[in-house]
């Protein structure tokens, strides 16, 4: 019988030339990856477990992302810090990207790709829910606990149960103005945030695989807010040229079966879609923009894994160009490449990063910012009863910081345009039309 | 499982996500030190808005503010309990603060496998929305061996489903006594 993806990389993993879905099987681990919140107790669990001398089962599988409470003066974070720093240089891993220091990244599930470790075929857990991310590159990835990565840090290995398939198909070309996360927020809206539950998230269609790898990332990054387990997509040329670019490791992609069994199969036309929000409280409490246009908004924040990647602020400096935001608007490149690059990348004869402190935005460093609140002094962190539109993936009471604090999700282009008027904008209103003579003109 | 845990019900409803459970900027103590844990205890489900903290009435805190340990042994909550971000301090946090179980129509895949693999607290899934029926404060008594519920404040008693393919970790008491005992570690 024919397997999915998701089957077929844990049959493999497990040494298996076949698994079903429902059973529950052993894998070799691939990539183990950790960050300062969760990696001091997951390195804590290690040496309970396996004694203070223990050694980690492959150093080169090891993959330590500082980036959540990096820029404070909180004296716990900070310690955190030290506690990945001290344990990096005893253990000699060479995966390690400590704070300060050149190799600092920023955003671990968009420093992953960066680094080459998000490969076709492998399997990564991280200590991390968005650890889904790297689903986009056709590699099975999915978060966990502090208990199970001190266990694979012993002995490379972790129990999992072989979800069933849930499949997403996006036919035709997405029209200029929508976005990954217009799809995803979509999705999610329709399947609710338990829809996915113990289920793998595959993302199919032309309309998916025209998009380049940070969009079909932004897809992934959010199939926990359904639930999910993992989310996939099978890998392509566009996956295959963006990996071997950052990495010489010899990846085995990995594909469905002719007509495998899914769970379920749903499908979208590109052109019907419409730009999305999801208000608060939930990923799930969905609208359309033009259901909720003219909500009024008292800030704007463009960052992290999901919104903070060189391609949404492309986006969003297309909108906000020759523009004053008219609420606090913060900016937070997901990573320092992502944060150089900004400054290298033109849009319309200048660069990113001046057309938002010309837009009269607040630039942060990178990292996960104020996307989860985080300690009380976290650039951008809502601290009383803002209403805030965010290209982040998560609007749960109290998620940014502030429990009376309001969040709508929504595109970097949804985010931008109203981030201009301080109300949600239909983002059609600042785009250029698409004629035949000019691209530039404006539609007001 | 021939556990029997009894005592007070601490009543939520439906979607409580691990931020809720136990906010982010409280992620930054020491989960080993005796000291500092404690506040994990404190915090715990102290992101729950204040109208839906220990319902039906609302406005009960899960740890009064100036406690470190609960009063309440039992989490009853709705579907999709522990939803959101993997942080294992979520089901660590209920254990600091004295509770051992909870009972809900349903879990977030990673909240379920950090409580089952850390040993940290039972997952009990119900088949009835037990909101109607059990009340903050009422006395309750899980029996892991009948898998019932039962409301000893008014008498009925409620069936909980198998804990399944976990139920060899469980009672192992988490994943490395489980694996222990299985000769792989």
């Amino acid at each position: 019988m024919s397997m999915t993806l998701t089957e077929k990389i844990l049959a493999k993993a497990s040494g298996r030339t076949r698994v079903d879905a429902g059973e529950t099987v052993w894998v070799n681990v691939d990539i183990l990856m950790t960050h300062d919140v969760c990696g001091p107790p997951t390195i804590g669990i290690f040496k309970r477990e396996f004694g203070d001398d223990a050694r980690v089962w492959d150093k080169d599988k090891v993959v330590i992302i500082p980036d959540h409470y990096i820029f404070t003066n909180d004296k716990y974070a900070n310690r955190n810090v030290d506690i990945l720093r001290a344990f990096a240089a005893e253990q000699d891993l060479p995966h390690y990207y400590d704070v300060g220091t050149e190799r600092y990244k920023g955003v671990c599930h968009v420093a992953m790709p960066e680094e080459g470790f998000t490969r076709p075929g492998d399997v990564l857990f991280g200590t991390d829910s968005h650890t889904c991310t790297a689903g986009a590159f056709g590699q099975f990835a999915t978060g966990i606990g502090n208990t199970d990565a001190g266990f694979i840090l012993g002995t490379g290995k972790l129990w999992v149960k072989v979800p069933e398939t849930m499949k997403f198909i996006f036919e035709g070309e997405i029209p200029p103005y929508i976005m990954a996360k217009d799809l995803i927020l979509q999705i999610i809206g329709d399947i609710g945030v338990d829809g996915g539950t113990y289920r793998a998230m595959e993302f199919a269609g032309d309309g998916v695989m025209r998009m380049d790898m940070e969009g079909r990332m932004t897809l992934a990054n959010m199939v926990i807010e359904g639930g999910g387990k993992n989310g996939v997509i099978e890998p392509d040329e566009v996956t295959f040229d963006y990996v071997r670019k950052r990495t010489d490791y010899d990846f085995t992609p990995l594909y469905n079966d002719a007509n495998p069994r899914y769970h379920s199969v749903r499908r979208y036309k590109s052109s019907e879609l419409e730009p999305m929000v999801a208000k608060p409280h939930s990923p799930d409490n969905k609208a359309t923009v033009t259901e909720v246009k003219g909500t009024r908004l008292t800030r704007a924040y463009i960052g992290s894994c999901t919104g903070g990647k060189l391609s949404d602020f492309e986006a969003a400096a297309k909108i906000i160009k020759g523009h004053q935001v008219g609420v606090e608007t913060y900016v937070v490149p997901a990573t320092t490449l992502v944060r150089d690059q900004l400054k290298t990348t033109y849009h319309d004869g200048e660069t990113l990063w001046n057309i938002f402190v010309e837009a009269g935005a607040h630039m942060g460093e990178a990292s996960c910012a104020a996307c989860l609140g985080g300690p009380s002094d976290t650039f951008g962190r809502m601290q009383n009863e803002e209403i805030c539109i965010s290209t982040t993936n998560r609007n749960f009471p109290g998620r940014m910081g502030s429990k009376k604090a309001q969040v709508y999700l929504a595109s970097p282009y949804t985010v931008a345009a109203s981030a201009i008027t301080g109300k949600i904008t239909d983002p059609r209103e600042y785009l250029p039309v698409e004629t035949e003579d000019t691209d530039s003109q404006i539609r007001r | 499982m021939n556990k029997t845990i009894k005592g007070k019900a601490f009543v939520v409803g439906n979607d409580i996500d691990t931020d809720q459970i136990i906010p982010a900027e409280h992620l930054v103590y020491s989960l080993d030190d005796p000291e500092e844990r404690r506040f994990y205890g404190r915090y715990s489900l102290s992101g729950v808005p204040e109208k839906q903290s220990g319902l039906p009435k609302g406005g009960i805190p899960f740890t009064e503010p100036d406690k470190f340990e609960s009063e309440f042994k039992i989490i009853i909550a709705g579907k999709n309990f522990g939803c959101g971000s993997s942080r294992e301090h979520a089901p660590f946090s209920i254990q600091v603060a004295g509770a051992e179980a909870v009972v809900a129509t349903g879990y977030a895949r990673i909240f379920y496998r950090n409580a089952v693999d850390g040993g940290f607290i039972i997952p009990y899934e119900s088949h009835d929305d037990l909101l109607d029926h059990i009340s903050t404060g009422d006395e309750v008594e899980i029996d892991g061996e009948l898998n019932i519920i039962k409301n000893i404040t008014t008498g009925k008693t409620f069936p909980l489903k198998k804990l399944g393919d976990v139920i060899d970790i469980v009672e192992a008491g988490g994943i490395f006594k489980y694996a222990a005992k299985h000769g792989m570690i």
